[in-house]
């Protein structure tokens, strides 16, 4: 699904990612853990390939093709998805017109007909209750005041009515109360499927109690500085990231499953 | 006549001239005082001439491609416009009391005023003079700033014909009163100058549209002057709509005033029109008086469009909220310039503005000013002006989703615009505005059956 080769990427210059490999094989769920300003963040955003970061060197694979070639919506519109992690406000584009657009031009780069108005209606009810979010968001300006729990669960909406092959989710759990999260984690375990693949990028490992994750990576100085189980994430918990920072530098990290 | 003048001739002599021509054709003429008003008019645009960018007002505005023109007076309703040539203007779903003007001038059979309550007049200026001018003294003329400029001086020299609207007291006008009117100058340039006034009376209520449209792309002035009162508890939204040729000049006053409890909302949408220049002057002149003045000016091209806004709150506990916004692509050039007085008497004022600028090209230019002059000491007064760019982020967030740049770009655009349109309380103008800016600015990839 996606093959990350020794990628650095900077921001304004400054060198952030300086070595990240990794592997994911579809179906499966990755979580990438890391203290803040570990790069956890600037990778979710090479993948969607937002402008400001800049790719010195390496590779990123996925379906077989070169990621980093193609713009953010055709990335989008072959199965990339990113929820983010700070959703963005606009006013006067309702949610149901942002996710009808987005629907059919996925639609029609897989040479799909448009959803007709009944079906996407129905599609989207279906989706609403997953994300247990009312009729009323749909009309709604994107994001525009919404309420950090209301914002996280639109993404996941987003993500639901895109069906993505690979799902990167930027510090979806931040912010949230323990409720919302559960929401949000109910949400994403209804999408996991043999065939989808997720990233999720946490600082902490509480979203992981709700989402097991397959593989546990743990970031460092831009590189992917530890690699494991689900008890990674459990040990770093107790013991904190110092424990990591204190320890010596990774082996290559294995993606076992 | 406009290609036998001189070429020496300037706007100022060729309108000067063609009102020595016209002046005995023109309503009211045996009226003493609109016969003063007139000779005023023309004494004061013949001292001041057109505004110069000396002038503080007209710093960022030149009028030099008016004045090197030769105008022509339009004298009376041509007859050039059918009723189908009508139905190309008409927007679809409004049911309205409609006047149509055609050169400035009352187009009778084309106008339709069927069951208008009773308290409400509804007609021409024109007409209002020649047969009830003791009406209209108490009110015309009254409301226009006495040292306002050239060309509002230029409109009173012309006073002649325009919508004459009169609300008596607690009228109300359940279906919108829809002022349409059309520029046909075909191969003579003219100087169209529609006088119109609105009197609003106690505790009355009605909606106005405004609208200026073109029946071809030829060039011509449009110099207008509407005057609003309001009286105690009156309930106004006006709305105005500038879809002029792209060769016309547009020069438009709107000048209010407001007594207690009353209520003004004021909509401007400026589409058309090579330069365009409208002025918006309210006096809040009572207390707890309201007024919204809500703008929106999309302008592309070598299209140049000013906007000047002055509030005045004369007396206590008046509110005041003002916000408009400009989209402008290619070389296009706006300015907005938006004064508030607060006077020392008027205290516990409030006073919101807002102007907010796209530019959706590098060279296109804007120039926005908020001037707030407070002379009260206990008063609730906030500005903010804008200008930039589209979100990056947001552009960054719809691409994220798999929406093209473009279309992007182009919804985020629209958005933007339609901030102002969705302010306006009739729904077929409404709606109407929603097409044109869809046209405008949304690709044809995206969906449209809903709107954003």
């Amino acid at each position: 699904m996606l093959s990350i080769k020794n990628l650095h990427a900077s921001v304004d210059d400054t060198p952030i990612l300086n070595g990240i490999d990794l592997e994911v094989r579809p179906g499966e769920v990755h979580a990438i853990m890391g203290p803040n300003g570990s790069g956890k963040s600037t990778l979710a955003n090479v993948l969607a390939g937002r402008d400001s970061y800049t790719v010195t060197q390496g590779s990123v694979t996925y379906k077989g093709g070169d990621l980093l070639a193609l713009s953010t919506e055709e990335r989008a519109r072959e199965g990339l998805f990113l929820a983010f992690q700070y959703p963005v406000e606009i006013p006067g584009v309702s949610n149901i017109y942002l996710l009808k657009a987005a629907v059919n031009a996925i639609r029609k780069h897989r040479g799909q007909a448009e959803l007709d108005a009944l079906d996407f209606l129905k599609l989207v009810k279906e989706k609403l209750a997953l994300v247990q979010m009312k009729d009323e968001f749909l009309y709604r300006s994107v994001n525009e005041g919404f309420s950090g729990g209301e914002k996280k669960r639109n993404e996941i909406l987003q993500m639901a009515m895109l069906e993505p092959s690979l799902a990167v989710l930027d510090e979806t759990d931040s912010g949230l109360d323990i409720d919302a999260l559960k929401v949000v984690a109910e949400g994403v375990n209804a999408l996991r499927s043999p065939e989808r693949s997720m990233i999720l990028v946490t600082h902490y490992q509480r979203l992981l109690d709700y989402v097991v994750p397959d593989v546990v990576h743990v970031l460092g100085g831009g590189r992917i500085v530890r690699s494991g189980d689900r008890t990674l994430a459990l040990e770093l918990e107790r013991r904190g990231y110092q424990w990591i920072a204190a320890s010596a530098p990774a082996e290559q990290p294995s993606a076992a499953g | 006549m406009t290609g036998t003048v001189p070429v020496e001739a300037t706007a100022k002599e060729s309108l000067l001239n063609a009102r020595d021509r016209c002046i005995d054709q023109l309503a009211g003429g045996r009226v003493g005082w609109v016969q003063r008003m007139r000779e005023q008019g023309a004494v004061r645009f013949r001292e001041r001439g057109f505004p110069q960018s000396t002038d503080e007002d007209w710093k960022y505005t030149s009028v030099r491609p008016i004045e090197r023109r030769a105008f022509d007076c339009a004298v009376s309703a041509s007859s050039a416009l059918g009723s189908g040539e009508l139905a190309s203007f008409s927007i679809s779903g409004l049911r309205s009391h409609r006047l149509v003007f055609v050169n400035g001038y009352l187009a009778r059979d084309l106008s339709q005023l069927d069951g208008l309550a009773s308290g409400v007049v509804v007609g021409s200026l024109a007409d209002a003079l020649d047969r009830d001018p003791d009406a209209v003294e108490p009110y015309l003329g009254r409301v226009t700033p006495s040292d306002m400029h050239g060309f509002t001086a230029l409109n009173s020299a012309f006073l002649a014909d325009g919508a004459y609207v009169r609300l008596g007291p607690a009228a109300r006008v359940e279906l919108p009163i829809e002022l349409v009117f059309v520029a046909t100058a075909g191969d003579r340039e003219v100087a169209v100058q529609p006088r119109n006034l609105i009197v609003a009376g106690p505790d009355s209520r009605a909606t106005i549209i405004e609208r200026y449209v073109a029946l071809d792309s030829s060039r011509y002035l449009t110099n207008a002057l509407t005057e609003v009162v309001l009286e105690r508890g009156a309930t106004l939204e006006h709305c105005k709509l500038q879809e002029e040729s792209s060769a016309a000049y547009h020069i438009a006053g709107l000048f209010a005033r407001q007594a207690a409890a009353s209520r003004f909302i004021a909509h401007s949408v400026s589409l058309g029109g090579a330069l365009v220049r409208n002025d918006v002057v309210d006096v809040l002149d009572a207390e707890g008086a309201e007024c919204t003045l809500n703008g929106l000016y999309l302008a592309g091209g070598r299209q140049h469009v000013d906007n000047h806004t002055q509030i005045e709150h004369a007396q206590p506990r008046a509110t005041s909220r003002e916000f408009y916004k400009g989209v402008l692509d290619d070389r296009a050039r706006a300015v907005f310039h938006g004064r508030i007085i607060v006077r020392p008497d008027a205290q516990q004022s409030d006073a919101q503005q807002q102007n907010n600028n796209l530019l959706l090209s590098r060279d296109a230019e804007i120039d926005t000013k908020p001037q707030l002059e407070i002379y009260a000491d206990d008063v609730k007064c906030a500005h903010g002006a804008t200008v930039g760019q589209l979100d990056a982020d947001a552009v960054f967030y719809l691409r994220s989703r798999g929406v093209g740049e473009r279309e992007a770009r182009s919804l985020l655009t629209y958005a933007f615009a339609h901030d102002v349109i969705g302010r306006i309380g009739e729904p077929a103008l409404r709606q109407r505005l929603e097409a044109v800016l869809s046209d405008q600015l949304l690709t044809a990839s995206a969906p449209r059956e809903s709107g954003p």
